[in-house]
C-alpha cells in the first residue's frame, strides 16, 4: 500500500520521480537513488506490474529446493516506508503524456512525473511455431510463470520439454526436474550455452547434464507444437523429422527488451529493440530515462544481465541527482552460475575472438571438468570458459587483460595436481574489480574490516555471491576471530589444517599454527579439548589413535571425557549405558536396576529416553562398568561432545497410526553414529507418522515418517533458545535417509564453531539452509564423496570405549581417587537419603579443613 | 652413581612427601594426592616436565576436583581450569584469575 503522503503547504512542490517496472534493476535504482538523496529532495512513485514487489528473479529456480517466493523478494517494507516510496502493485503504467508529462496507470490513475525512468525488462522470446499457444505451453519468467507452471505439472504432466538450452532454458529445465517431470531440452545451436561457452565446455555441460538424467536435443529446432483432442499438448515435432511426446512445453529461447510503451510514445528504440539511452542512460526525451533490459546501451548492446543492469540503474540515479561524472558505456558479458547444480563461467574474450589469441585448455571428462583460459600474443589474459569447477573465477575474471602472475597452466589445473599455485588475490591490483555485480574494487573491498561490513559499505558480495571467498580473503583477519588466546584460527579452520596436514598432536597444532605467544605453551581448557574433539573426528582419517584416553589424547579431554562419565557438582559422577532408540529388553532393565541397587546410585529417566545413574566416586567406575558391559551395554556418550541419543515413538509396529517402522530406524541411526565426536553434542529422534510423538522437529537431526519414506528435519533444538527443525529432504528411501544424514553430519563437523549447535551453526552459515541443502543434498562444493568416506570410516572404526577401558590395566590406573593412596575413597564425596535414594552431601564439602571462599553454590 | 630423579614429592612444614613415580603423572593433566592431615594436594606436570601442585579443593563449588582440571598457560604462567564451573587459578601462585579475591594454597614440589 503506497504511503498517504503528508501535505503540508509545501513551497515549492518537491519534484515528483516516476519509476515504472520494479524489478531487480528497479529496485536497485530505487537503493541508488536513496543513496543519491533523490528521496528526500523528490516524490517518487513506483508503478510495479507484477502482483509482487521486486524479488530475486536470478534465483527463481531455488523455489524449488524449498525457498518461498517471500524469501525471494528483494523488498524490505520498512526500506520504502522510512524513505517515503510509494509504491503501486498489479499497477502497470499503460501510456503516458511527455507534453503533460504524466503517466496513466491500468486502474486509470495518473501520475505527473518532473523525470521518468523505465526499467520495464525484457520478456521471453517464443518462437513463432504453429500450436505455441495451446494449453500447456508456458514462458519462464516470473513467480507466476512458476506457480503456473507447477499447478499445470502436478495436474497434467509426467513429461516436460523446454525450447532453448541457453542460460533461461537450463534454469527451466531445473525447475521441471524439480517438478519431478522426465525433462527434455531442445536447442537449435549445436551446443548447450552457446553464447556463454565454447565446444568443449558446451561438452561437458552436456555430459553432466546427461549424467543427471535429462534428454538433451542440440542442433534441433522445434517446428510444431503437437496438441492432441482436447486442443492440450501432447508432443513436439522436430527439425531432425522426429516426434517427441511431452505434456508441458516451456519456451526459454531468449528474451526481448520491452520498448513497447516507448515506441509509442515516439522514443528513440534500437534496430534490433531496446530504448535508446546515452552514456547517462537519457532516453531520445531528456527527462526520461531507461535503465536494464529494456535499454539499448551507448555501445549499441541490449544487456540481458542483471549486473550491468544494476551498473545502469546507478548511473541513472547519478545523472539525475546533477552527478556527471557517472556514466555506463558498456559492460563485460562475464558470469558465473549455477546450473542445475553445474558451475558455469565465462568472462572476458571468451571464445577467443582477438587477433593472435591461443587457448590454455584443461579437460577431465570424468568429472565433468573443463577450463579454457584465452591468452593474448603478450600472455595477457583474455578471457575464459569453466565448466564444472569455476572457483577460480572469482581470481581469474579481475585478472583479465593482464599478465597473470604464474604461469597460465597452472591457473587452470585443479589444485594438487602439478607445482602449488601461489596465486592468491593478494597478487591482484587495487584497482581490480572484485565484484562485479555491484563494480566493488579490490581497493574499496580493503577499506573494510570484516565481512558484514563490506557488504553494508559497497554492497559486494551481495549480488551473485562468487566474489565472497575472495572477500574473505581480502581482509585482515581480525583479533577477536580466534578461537582462543592459543589460536588465531576459528575451529572450522583447525578442522582443514588437521585434516589436510594430518596433524595428529596437539603440540604439533600449537607449535606450528598457533599464536605466536602461544607456541611452547600448555594451550588452554578452550583449545585442548577443540582439538581433541577434531582429532578424535578426523582419527580413522588421519591416522590418529582413536581411543579418547591414549597418549596425550588424555591430557586434551575435559574431565568428563577423560573418565567416560559426567562430573556432577560434589566430585562424583553419572554414568549413562546406551539405550539404543529407547528400546530395552526386561532382562537388561534388571540389570540397570541391579547395579544402581548394589552401588548405591540414584537413578532417574533422562529425557533422551535412557537410565542416568548417578553417585559413583571415580573408583568404582570400572566395578560398574564391568557389569553394565557384561550385561551387553555400551558407553552412552553423556559425557562427550557426541551423539547422545536417538528417540523413537514405538511405530508402525504398535501404533495404530505408524506409517514406518520408527524404533527400527531409531536404532540403526543411533547405532551407525554412536561415538562420533562433534563440536557440540548431538540430539535426535525418529517419528513413525505426522503426529510426530518423538519429538524429532527438536533435534539435531530429525526423522518423521511419511507413507512412501522418510523426511528429515535439522537443526532443531530445545533448551534456552528453543528452534524447530528446517525440512532438508523429503521421502527418503533408507538408504537415502542414512547418506544424507551422513554428509549434513560431517559437514556441520567440519565446519561449525566450538559448542555450537546445529541450529546455532545453521543461523549462523553464510547462506542458512540453502546452502547447507545445496552442500549435502545437491554437491554443490562436490564434497559430498569426502564426506560419505568420512562418515563411513567412523562407523567402521567405532569400538566401545569403556570396553576398551577395562581390557587394559594401563587405562584402569587413572580410576583412584588418589595416586598415593588407591584403595581409599574420597572422603569428601558423601551421600545423604532423599525420596527413598541418595542426594549429595553439600555441607560435608563445606566441612573440609579449610573455609569457603568466594561464591559457594 | 646417580639414577634420573622419578620420585614426586611435596613440601609439607619441614619434610618432603613422598606422593608417586613421576611416570603416574601425565604431561597437562592433575592427579589427586591425599595428605596426612586428610587434606588433598592436586599435582600437574606441565610438557616442560614441570611439576605443579596447589590445594585440591575448588574454593567455588567446595568439591575436590581441581585435579581433574585442564592444564593451560597464559603469557607463560602455567594455570588449572576448574572442571566444574571452569576458574583458572595460577599454579604458582594459586591466584584465581577469573575473581581476585579468591586464592587457594600451593606447595612446594620437586621430583627427587
Amino acid at each position: 500500500m503506497p504511503t498517504p503522503q503528508p501535505n503540508p503547504a509545501q513551497t515549492p512542490p518537491r519534484p515528483t520521480l516516476v519509476l515504472v517496472g520494479h524489478g531487480m534493476v528497479g529496485q536497485r535504482f530505487l537503493e541508488a537513488a536513496v543513496e543519491r538523496g533523490l528521496a528526500a529532495s523528490h516524490r517518487i512513485v513506483v508503478l510495479c506490474e507484477e502482483p509482487r514487489p521486486a524479488y530475486d528473479r536470478v534465483q527463481l529456480t531455488s523455489y524449488f529446493s524449498g525457498r518461498t517466493p517471500d524469501e525471494l523478494s528483494l523488498t524490505d517494507r520498512d526500506f520504502l516506508d522510512a524513505h517515503g516510496i510509494e509504491l503501486y502493485v498489479d499497477e502497470p503504467a499503460e501510456s503516458f503524456d511527455r507534453e503533460a508529462r504524466t503517466v496513466t496507470a491500468r486502474s486509470g490513475r495518473v501520475f505527473p512525473y518532473d523525470t521518468l525512468v523505465l526499467a520495464t525488462g525484457s520478456y521471453p522470446f517464443v518462437p513463432p511455431v504453429p500450436g505455441k499457444d495451446a494449453t500447456g505451453c508456458f514462458v519462464y519468467r516470473t513467480i507466476e510463470d512458476l506457480l503456473a507452471i507447477e499447478e499445470y505439472a502436478k495436474k497434467h504432466a509426467t513429461t516436460g520439454a523446454v525450447v532453448g538450452g541457453g542460460l533461461l532454458g537450463l534454469e527451466a529445465a531445473g525447475a521441471l526436474r524439480g517438478l519431478g517431470l522426465a525433462t527434455h531440452v531442445v536447442e537449435f545451436a549445436p551446443r548447450l550455452m552457446p553464447v556463454q561457452v565454447d565446444e568443449g565446455g558446451g561438452a561437458a555441460l552436456l555430459r553432466t547434464i546427461t549424467g543427471m538424467g535429462l534428454t538433451v536435443h542440440t542442433g534441433t529446432g522445434t517446428q510444431e507444437i503437437v496438441t492432441g483432442e482436447d486442443g492440450s499438448v501432447s508432443g513436439m515435432k522436430l527439425s531432425d523429422g522426429s516426434e517427441l511426446a511431452t505434456d508441458l512445453v516451456v519456451f526459454s529461447a531468449g528474451v526481448r527488451p520491452r520498448d513497447q510503451l516507448a515506441r509509442e510514445h515516439g522514443l528513440a528504440v534500437g534496430e534490433r529493440g531496446g530504448i535508446t539511452v546515452d552514456a547517462q542512460c537519457r532516453t531520445s526525451d531528456p527527462d526520461v530515462y531507461a535503465i536494464g533490459e529494456c535499454a539499448q546501451a551507448v555501445d549499441g548492446r541490449v544487456y540481458g544481465l542483471v549486473a550491468p543492469g544494476y551498473e545502469m540503474a546507478q548511473t541513472a540515479a547519478a545523472a539525475i541527482a546533477a552527478d556527471r561524472e557517472a556514466s555506463f558505456t558498456g559492460a563485460d558479458l562475464s558470469t558465473k552460475l549455477k546450473l542445475l547444480g553445474v558451475d558455469v563461467a565465462s568472462f572476458g574474450d571468451a571464445h577467443g575472438t582477438a587477433e593472435g589469441c591461443l587457448n590454455v585448455v584443461y579437460s577431465d571428462s570424468r568429472s565433468g571438468t573443463y577450463k579454457k583460459l584465452v591468452m593474448g600474443a603478450g600472455g595477457e589474459l583474455l578471457g575464459g570458459v569453466l565448466v564444472g569447477d569455476a572457483d577460480a573465477y572469482g581470481l581469474l575474471r579481475p585478472l583479465t587483460g593482464t599478465v597473470p602472475p604464474v604461469p597460465a597452466e597452472q591457473l587452470v589445473l585443479p589444485a594438487g595436481a602439478g607445482a602449488p599455485v601461489a596465486l592468491g588475490p593478494e597478487s591482484l591490483p587495487g584497482s581490480a574489480v572484485i565484484c562485479s555485480c555491484h563494480n566493488v574494487t579490490k581497493d574499496a573491498i580493503q577499506a573494510c574490516a570484516t565481512l558484514p561490513e563490506v557488504k553494508k559499505c559497497t554492497k559486494a558480495g551481495t549480488g551473485c555471491g562468487s566474489c565472497v571467498k575472495v572477500i574473505g580473503q581480502l581482509l585482515p583477519h581480525s583479533g577477536g576471530k580466534g578461537l582462543c588466546g592459543c589460536f588465531a584460527q576459528t575451529r572450522q579452520e583447525l578442522y582443514e589444517i588437521v585434516r589436510a596436514l594430518r596433524v595428529t598432536s596437539f603440540r604439533a597444532l600449537l607449535d606450528g599454527h598457533g599464536r605466536e605467544a602461544a607456541r611452547g605453551g600448555e594451550g588452554c581448557e578452550v583449545c585442548k579439548p577443540t582439538v581433541g574433539s577434531i582429532i578424535a573426528s578426523l582419527a580413522p582419517t588421519i591416522g590418529a589413535e582413536g581411543y579418547v584416553l591414549d597418549g596425550e589424547q588424555a591430557a586434551l579431554q575435559d574431565t568428563n571425557d577423560h573418565f567416560l562419565a559426567n562430573l556432577q557438582r560434589n566430585g562424583s559422577y553419572s554414568v549413562v549405558p546406551r539405550i539404543p532408540g529407547g528400546e530395552i529388553t526386561p532382562e537388561k532393565l534388571i540389570v540397570i536396576g541391579e547395579v544402581a541397587r548394589d552401588f548405591g546410585l540414584y537413578t532417574k529417566i533422562t529425557g533422551g529416553q535412557r537410565i542416568d545413574l548417578f553417585g559413583a566416586r571415580v573408583d568404582q567406575l570400572p566395578r560398574i562398568w564391568q557389569r553394565l558391559v557384561e550385561a551387553g551395554f555400551e558407553s552412552g556418550h553423556a559425557y562427550g561432545k557426541a551423539l547422545r541419543t536417538v528417540k523413537s515413538c514405538v511405530g508402525q509396529t504398535w501404533c495404530r497410526y505408524g506409517v514406518q517402522d520408527s524404533v527400527r530406524m531409531a536404532i540403526d541411526l543411533e547405532l551407525r553414529y554412536r561415538g562420533l565426536r562433534a563440536p557440540h553434542k548431538l540430539k535426535s529422534a525418529v517419528s513413525g507418522c505426522a503426529r510426530e510423538c518423538a519429538e524429532a522437529q527438536s533435534k539435531d537431526f530429525g526423522v518423521i515418517a511419511t507413507a512412501s519414506g522418510w523426511n528429515l528435519y535439522v537443526g532443531g533444538n530445545g533448551g534456552a533458545t528453543p528452534r524447530h527443525a528446517d525440512l532438508l529432504a523429503q521421502d527418503l528411501d533408507d538408504a537415502g535417509l542414512i547418506r544424507l544424514i551422513d554428509r549434513f553430519l560431517m559437514f556441520y563437523i567440519r565446519t561449525a564453531d566450538r559448542l555450537e549447535r546445529t541450529a546455532a551453526w545453521l543461523e549462523r552459515i553464510d547462506g542458512g539452509l540453502d546452502h547447507v541443502r545445496d552442500v549435502v543434498v545437491h554437491d554443490s562444493l562436490g564434497i559430498c564423496a569426502e564426506l560419505e568416506a568420512l562418515m563411513a570410516d567412523h562407523v567402521t572404526h567405532y569400538r566401545d570405549e569403556w570396553a576398551e577401558t577395562l581390557d587394559d590395566p594401563d587405562r584402569l590406573a587413572r580410576f583412584v581417587s588418589f595416586v598415593n593412596a588407591p584403595g581409599v575413597p574420597d572422603p569428601t564425596v558423601g551421600f545423604v537419603p532423599e525420596r527413598d535414594q541418595i542426594k549429595p552431601d553439600l555441607p560435608l564439602l563445606s566441612l573440609s579443613p579449610r573455609p569457603l571462599e568466594g561464591a559457594s553454590r | 652413581m646417580s639414577t634420573a630423579p622419578t620420585r614426586v614429592q611435596l613440601r609439607l612444614a619441614n619434610d618432603w612427601f613422598e606422593v608417586c613415580d613421576r611416570a603416574r603423572l601425565t604431561p597437562g593433566r592433575g592427579l589427586a594426592a591425599l595428605l596426612p592431615d586428610g587434606s588433598q594436594a592436586a599435582l600437574f606436570l606441565d610438557r616442560e616436565g614441570r611439576a605443579y601442585a596447589i590445594d585440591n579443593r575448588d574454593p567455588f563449588t567446595g568439591a575436590a576436583v581441581l585435579s581433574r582440571g585442564l592444564l593451560g598457560s597464559q603469557d607463560g604462567r602455567p594455570f588449572v581450569a576448574s572442571p566444574l564451573l571452569k576458574q583458572r587459578f595460577d599454579l604458582e601462585t594459586g591466584r584465581c584469575l577469573d575473581d581476585d579475591e579468591v586464592t587457594v594454597a600451593v606447595h612446594s614440589v620437586r621430583i627427587a
